[in-house]
């Protein structure tokens, strides 16, 4: 007993909690700058949001502990139980929540509210998990394909529903885990091309583009057929007759399905439309205030853009430039560095478990993360579409905070008992 | 297989970190390489300033101010940038207590740490241009302009009205309107608001720490300029307006002269009138509050909204309508024998025009008779509900009883009663004998002194009548804009043969032995016209239309003098003749006489026993009621 304790706290990847609790400290120092007022300067102000991130921090310490003292077979034996818990919260959500922002997220339990689409992603990685770690799992099979896809559509489906985009966008980034899991890498590349498509017809014109489409397929045809005499024309036109469609679906859902407020996030991204003082106003804020903090930044609490709430969402969605403000190039390509490197870790840690479980997880842990941080990121300098997810461990919140430590520690727990027998 | 497998963590991988490499690539970019953004933020903030359009101008019909803008200041604070200042300098260029600055700044505090709040509003040219060199070294302050009406001539007021902050259910309903914006709270500024107010723009500008302006923001990529309202061409001759205004200057009453043939009027009188300076700017509570509570209620626009009973200029009416309907001829004569009606001593009127001219009450209470008194055609029987239903339409379609639809907010439309309305009054019944006050303009109808106007321009135009209006046209100089409504003629149902015998009366009326309004006469002119006067519970209202010349009119005029001891002919009467000279003449050759009625003052004092302005019990004028 004394010795499997010992060997556990020698297992601990001590790396990555030094990382956790760094990126966490900086979270909580720049939602602290981010709502600074003269006024209200004590830091045990609990009344603000800083004063409040630092109870969400001191809970999740006690999660984090909790975590670690429990048996790692717990996770991948309760998968299922914590998943389904989950997607109850989901439809309660669904029925009875308060609207917050357009979003119907939140879950009241008196004062508090929690977000059960966070602790969805956590669910949902433990329960793709656990199903791909099931003896005779082949990703060839229908039937795993299927399963698996179910287990991530349904949450990211009532997140949708939820009006929460951003969030429901979230759950494609397990595409990674069943990559690795050995899904085709055609669906990959389809994947890919779908992007690429999407993007295409949003631009250019949808019947011009099925037009050139066609004339590429044509072209194509005749080229290869002169070499090789097998390549039957109604592959081609078979390959043509799916971009179309997938050209049509997305003028289609692009018109009925997204909502204003989505639309021009995405057009002025693609730099279709001109709208300066909203949508665009904002990522122009934004660049502003990360581009204004120069190499070593403006210094603590010395930002000017951050501190006048000229961009929205401050403290949460775009945290990040207050530190690129504050902090400069220094420290804002250190957080990103930080990011990365943990992404990097987690996939190796994963790679190294005997349990199947513990690596499918770590591989949704990682590609979780890796999707806030690219996503929230990219938003803030410009580069994405303004998709509203908080950046993980820095962002103000309880539940994003909360969840983010239970997924990573989660983890950490069963990496460090990895030398159990399975 | 597995190890094929396990190979893909290198793509995962290798796309983590292409990421992570990219976006530091664009953070190099973005704050060391690309300079704009450190310009734009280093050390600056952004200040949104609103733009407000300058409110459209209103000129007279000959190209003349009657209105215009002059520039302001509102003083505005962000209270979260306010820090370490010198209160006491502060408060002493400002000429407020230390006590009414804090008082302020809290409340600023409260709307917002972050949002700018007025601070003190309409800060006179003069005022701020101590301040505005000093302001910089109040953080957290910061001046915008903003313009004030201002009117050069004093007025008008009753037609242009004034403006005022915008209040609560407007800027719900109308997202155009923010806290603190003014709006057109009556007259001209309130009817064409939509055009006067122009669309607001806003400047996004750079400011340092020490509050000073930086330039604007991405060289003003992001501003959007203010477009400027619409300017008004009223109809009003700025002379003219003048010139009633002086004469109306020690009286209670109204004067409206109206262009017959373009319905455009010419001169607005609601007296006791008052400077429209007054409620500009700051003075404005204060002034409102005195204007408000003034037992002459000032604000009170008897042009359009008191319903005198119409007296004896009622009877052009009943003999037009009469005519129409054949129940009597231009020859027809009745004796005055004072049996139910009293009247002035004057021969028996052997015809229509000299009863006109005479303006003989029993004739006229005959007139009424046979229009009410009138077979039904349906049932062949003597029916008084069938012939009064006839009368109101008539009288509906010469502009009584209706609204008119005028470029001023709240008109009232008077009252011509119609059959319903004596069926509630009388529930056992009723007939000609009931009802026979209003056949000389007493008992139930009341008209506004804007439809008399319009009734002068009426009888002018022979038959037909624009609605009056003040604004000729809506735009710039260059690029101006009817409204369609002012352009439509209104037929009246009475034929076009029977309306020289009215002007033929209304002629009498000046020139002729007989007539009552002598005093209206302009030498060399020919002034057409009718005397009333209207009993009411205090002393009787002096009133008089007209119009000149008898042929091609250019003017149509009302005038009402409340409670001016003596009948239309001894006030309302010349003062109408001298309008008319004004404005035809351009100038008054009559100067003893301008001067005398100049400086008469012939109202009764107030207060009168009730109010003797609105008369709202139909029924306590019935019988003449000698105030004193």
């Amino acid at each position: 007993m004394q010795r499997e304790k010992k060997s556990i706290l020698n297992n601990i990847e001590w790396k990555v909690v030094l990382a956790w609790l760094f990126l966490v400290v900086v979270g909580w120092i720049s939602i602290y700058a981010a709502v600074y007022d003269s006024e209200h300067s004590s830091i045990f102000d609990f009344s603000c949001r800083y004063g409040k991130q630092m109870i969400w921090i001191a809970a999740s310490v006690v999660i984090a502990l909790f975590v670690m003292v429990t048996d790692p077979k717990f996770f991948s034996q309760t998968s299922y139980i914590i998943y389904i818990i989950c997607i109850g919260m989901l439809v309660v959500v669904l029925g009875v929540a308060t609207a917050t922002k357009g979003a119907k997220s939140w879950l009241g339990i008196g004062e508090f509210g929690i977000q059960p689409s966070e602790f969805a992603k956590f669910a949902t990685a433990l329960a793709l998990a656990k199903i791909l770690s099931a003896i005779n799992v082949d990703m060839k099979q229908w039937s795993t394909r299927l399963s698996a896809i179910g287990v991530v559509a349904l949450p990211m489906l009532l997140v949708l529903l939820q009006n929460d985009t951003g969030s429901a966008l979230v759950f494609l980034s397990f595409i990674f885990v069943l990559f690795r899991e050995g899904l085709s890498s055609v669906v990959l590349i389809f994947g890919a091309a779908a992007i690429v498509l999407f993007v295409l017809a949003l631009i250019v014109n949808p019947y011009l583009l099925i037009a050139i489409l066609f004339a590429i397929a044509l072209i194509a045809y005749l080229f290869i057929h002169r070499r090789n005499r097998h390549a039957k024309l109604y592959y081609f036109l078979g390959v043509f007759a799916f971009c179309a469609v997938v050209v049509m679906a997305v003028q289609f859902g692009y018109n009925e399905v997204l909502e204003s407020h989505q639309k021009d996030r995405i057009e002025v991204l693609l730099g279709q439309k001109k709208d300066d003082k909203g949508v665009g106003y904002n990522v122009n804020q934004s660049k502003i205030a990360i581009g204004s903090g120069g190499f070593l930044g403006k210094g603590f609490l010395q930002g000017t853009q951050t501190k006048f709430n000229f961009v929205p969402e401050q403290d949460t969605d775009f945290i990040f430039c207050t530190i690129g403000e504050e902090w400069g190039f220094v420290g804002s390509a250190l957080i990103v560095a930080v990011f990365i490197w943990l992404c990097v870790k987690i996939i190796k840690m994963a790679e190294r478990q005997r349990s199947k479980f513990a690596r499918i997880y770590g591989y949704g842990v990682a590609s979780i993360i890796f999707f806030h941080v690219m996503v929230n990121i990219g938003m803030t300098i410009g580069l994405l579409p303004v998709i509203g997810i908080p950046l993980p461990f820095i962002s103000y919140g309880g539940s994003s905070l909360w969840a983010f430590t239970l997924m990573l520690f989660v983890f950490i727990r069963e990496d460090a008992s990895r030398g159990d027998l399975v | 297989m597995k190890n094929i497998l396990s190979g893909r963590r290198f793509i995962v991988m290798g796309l983590f970190i292409a990421v992570g490499i990219v976006y530091i690539l664009r953070l190099l970019y973005l704050q060391i390489i690309d300079e704009t953004y450190k310009e734009l933020a280093d050390r600056n903030a952004l200040r949104y300033v609103t733009q407000y359009p300058s409110r459209g101008l209103v000129y007279d019909r000959n190209g003349k101010l009657l209105v215009y803008n002059e520039a302001v200041y509102d003083l505005m604070v962000i209270p979260r940038q306010v820090k370490n200042m010198d209160t006491d300098y502060f408060c002493s260029l400002l000429k407020i207590t230390k006590e009414d600055f804090i008082k302020k700044l809290d409340k600023a505090k409260k709307f917002s740490m972050y949002a700018p709040s007025f601070f003190e509003k309409q800060i006179s040219k003069e005022d701020f241009a101590q301040l505005q060199e000093k302001i910089y070294l109040f953080d957290g302050f910061y001046a915008q302009s903003r313009t004030l009406r201002t009117y050069p001539d004093s007025v008008a007021a009753a037609v242009l009205g004034y403006i005022g902050e915008v209040n609560e259910k407007k800027i719900e309903e109308d997202e155009y309107y923010k806290r603190g914006d003014y709006i057109g709270m009556s007259g001209l500024e309130k009817s064409y608001e939509q055009y006067l107010r122009g669309v607001k723009g806003s400047r996004i500008t750079l400011v340092d720490v020490h509050n000073r302006e930086k330039g604007s923001f991405q060289g003003g990529k992001y501003d959007v300029a203010a477009i400027a309202g619409k300017n008004l061409y009223s109809t009003i001759d700025l002379e003219l307006q003048k010139y009633a205004e002086q004469l109306m200057k020690n009286k209670r009453g109204s004067i409206v002269a109206i262009e017959p043939t373009t319905g455009e009027v010419l001169c607005f009188v609601s007296a006791p009138t008052y400077d429209p300076n007054l409620l500009v700017g700051r003075v404005r509570g204060n002034n409102y509050k005195q204007l408000n509570e003034d037992i002459s209620k000032p604000l009170f626009n008897r042009a359009l909204m008191a319903e005198y009973p119409p007296g004896s200029i009622f009877k052009v009416a009943q003999a037009l309508i009469a005519l129409d309907m054949g129940v009597i001829t231009p020859s027809t004569g009745f004796p005055c024998d004072k049996g139910l009606v009293g009247c002035h001593n004057h021969p028996s009127a052997p015809s229509v025009r000299d009863a006109i001219k005479m303006s003989c009450n029993p004739y006229f209470y005959r007139v009424f008779q046979r229009e009410v008194q009138r077979q039904n055609p349906k049932t062949g029987k003597i029916d008084s509900k069938y012939g009064l239903s006839e009368w109101t339409l008539a009288m509906y379609k010469m502009g009584f009883g209706v609204k008119l639809d005028i470029d001023l907010p709240s008109v009232r439309k008077g009252y011509i009663p119609d059959t319903a309305f004596y069926n509630r009054w009388y529930p056992t019944g009723w007939n000609f004998f009931t009802i026979y006050s209003n056949s000389i303009g007493q008992g139930e109808v009341t008209v506004v002194p804007i439809q008399m106007a319009n009734f002068a321009a009426l009888v002018a135009n022979r038959g037909w009548y624009i609605t009056p209006h003040l604004v000729r046209s809506i735009g710039d100089e260059d690029n101006r804009f009817r409204l369609k409504k002012y352009q439509e003629k209104h037929y009246s149902t009475v034929d076009a043969q029977w309306w020289d015998v009215a002007v033929a009366g209304m002629y009498g009326v000046v020139h002729e032995g007989g007539g009552t309004g002598h005093r209206a006469d302009v030498p060399g002119l020919e002034v057409c016209g009718k005397t009333g006067t209207a009993q009411n519970s205090g002393a009787d209202h002096s009133v008089f239309i007209s119009f000149a010349p008898r042929n091609n009119p250019k003017i149509a005029v009302s005038v009402y003098v409340e409670n001016a001891r003596g009948g239309g002919g001894s006030w309302a009467a010349p003062i109408a003749g001298l309008i008319i000279e004004k404005y035809i003449k351009r100038e008054v050759e009559r100067k003893e006489i301008e001067k005398q009625y100049m400086e008469a003052a012939p109202c009764q004092p107030l207060p009168i026993g009730k109010s003797a302005v609105k008369k709202e019990e139909t029924d306590s004028v019935k019988t003449k009621t000698n105030a004193n």
